[in-house]
């Protein structure tokens, strides 16, 4: 899948499905602080992300 | 998961609530409302000044305050601050100027250059090495003072800004860190210790959401907002503690809620006990009510700015 993190402005590719959460335990995001975005909708951290998914990891945070 | 109220998908879900599209969408709003009304924020015969960056907050609140002024027929506008952050605000106040034209809202900008002499980005560099001062310390003691003389120069009875709960939780706990506590005094979802005609109040009318819920309704809502975070934060003590914040949140959902409720539940006796301890002077330069002769805007005004522009004068 294609991973866009918002944040660091930068796609990453992995492969394999895996959950919302597993993806955010893996790359070390609290949870707290991003929306999943998975092919333009809104989805919960407990959703299936599959390999063929394009997802954009949001950061809530910003500003100063 | 579904949405506890029809059952339709979930979108958000935070400690025991989850919701549709939809139902969030009305959440927010009936909260915000609910947080205006409560607290009486903002009432008839006001002119509300809606300050904005163009970031998620107060794009979030400016559009918030808009359905609220339209439906009670009460006058508003928003007022912008232009800090001179290159590659930062510049971006912001662009996102910010496409969402006034589309929602056809009056909009001043006002910048630190012409009200200072100078940009933030020219004084950082001054600031921290002569002074010792964090660029986001002189930011903040700038632009609340830029906010609230524009505000006031142009009539308006409410200064409505885009603080939310985690905004709120912060400077509750770098106060209680800082052994600050009667600045925690001032907080609230109407911000000071004591009405003063010379300050404009500040209200706060997202109170009571959270910045993961403030951007999830910009996004649902379609505002054109950019990631964009100041390239200063890293040297703030906020950013410590809005880290801190987080993980405690993760571990224990509702915790900053539960934090604002415990604090609300004293609030009145805290500006009891710290309403009098201060008596204001005036600037002598400025006019504005400040604990010294000079107050912090004018110090910093004079020190890093070399400022002489007296354009406030007319208090």
């Amino acid at each position: 899948m294609n991973i866009y993190i918002e944040k660091e402005n930068k796609h990453i590719e992995r492969s394999g499905s895996c959950s919302g959460s597993d993806l955010l335990t893996e790359l070390s995001i609290n949870v707290q602080t991003v929306i999943l975005v998975k092919n333009d909708e809104i989805v919960l951290p407990d959703e299936i992300l599959l390999d063929e998914d394009r997802i954009k990891i949001l950061s809530v945070i910003s500003g100063g | 998961m579904n949405c506890i109220k029809c059952e339709g998908k979930a979108i958000y879900h935070h400690h025991t609530l989850s919701l549709c599209k939809p139902h969030f969408l009305s959440y927010v709003e009936d909260k915000v409302e609910r947080t205006i009304h409560k607290y009486q924020l903002i009432q008839k015969g006001d002119k509300v000044c809606v300050a904005t960056s163009g970031g998620k907050d107060s794009l979030t609140v400016l559009y918030l305050t808009m359905l609220f002024c339209k439906k009670n027929k009460i006058e508003f506008f928003a007022l912008a601050i232009d800090e001179g952050i290159e590659g930062y605000r510049d971006h912001t106040l662009d996102d910010l100027t496409t969402f006034c034209k589309k929602y056809q809202i009056l909009i001043h900008i006002v910048s630190f250059k012409e009200r200072f002499g100078s940009t933030l980005d020219h004084i950082r560099e001054k600031a921290m090495v002569e002074f010792n001062k964090k660029p986001c310390t002189v930011c903040g003691i700038l632009r609340r003072t830029s906010l609230n003389r524009e505000a006031k120069k142009l009539g308006a009875t409410k200064l409505v800004t885009g603080h939310n709960i985690d905004d709120e939780s912060q400077s509750l706990f770098m106060n209680m860190l800082l052994g600050n506590m009667r600045h925690n005094a001032a907080l609230g979802p109407i911000t000071g210790l004591q009405q003063n005609p010379k300050f404009v109040p500040r209200v706060k009318p997202l109170y009571f959401i959270s910045e993961k819920e403030s951007r999830l309704y910009a996004f649902l809502r379609e505002f054109i907002v950019h990631f964009s975070e100041c390239p200063n934060i890293h040297l703030s003590f906020r950013s410590v503690v809005r880290d801190h914040l987080n993980e405690i949140e993760n571990k224990m959902p509702g915790s900053k809620q539960a934090m604002i409720n415990s604090f609300l539940d004293i609030l009145p006796d805290l500006k009891t006990k710290y309403k009098h301890e201060k008596e204001f002077n005036e600037c002598s330069r400025c006019g504005d009510p400040c604990a010294k002769d000079i107050c912090n805007a004018c110090t910093l005004e004079k020190e890093l700015m070399g400022g002489t522009t007296g354009d406030f004068h007319a208090n």
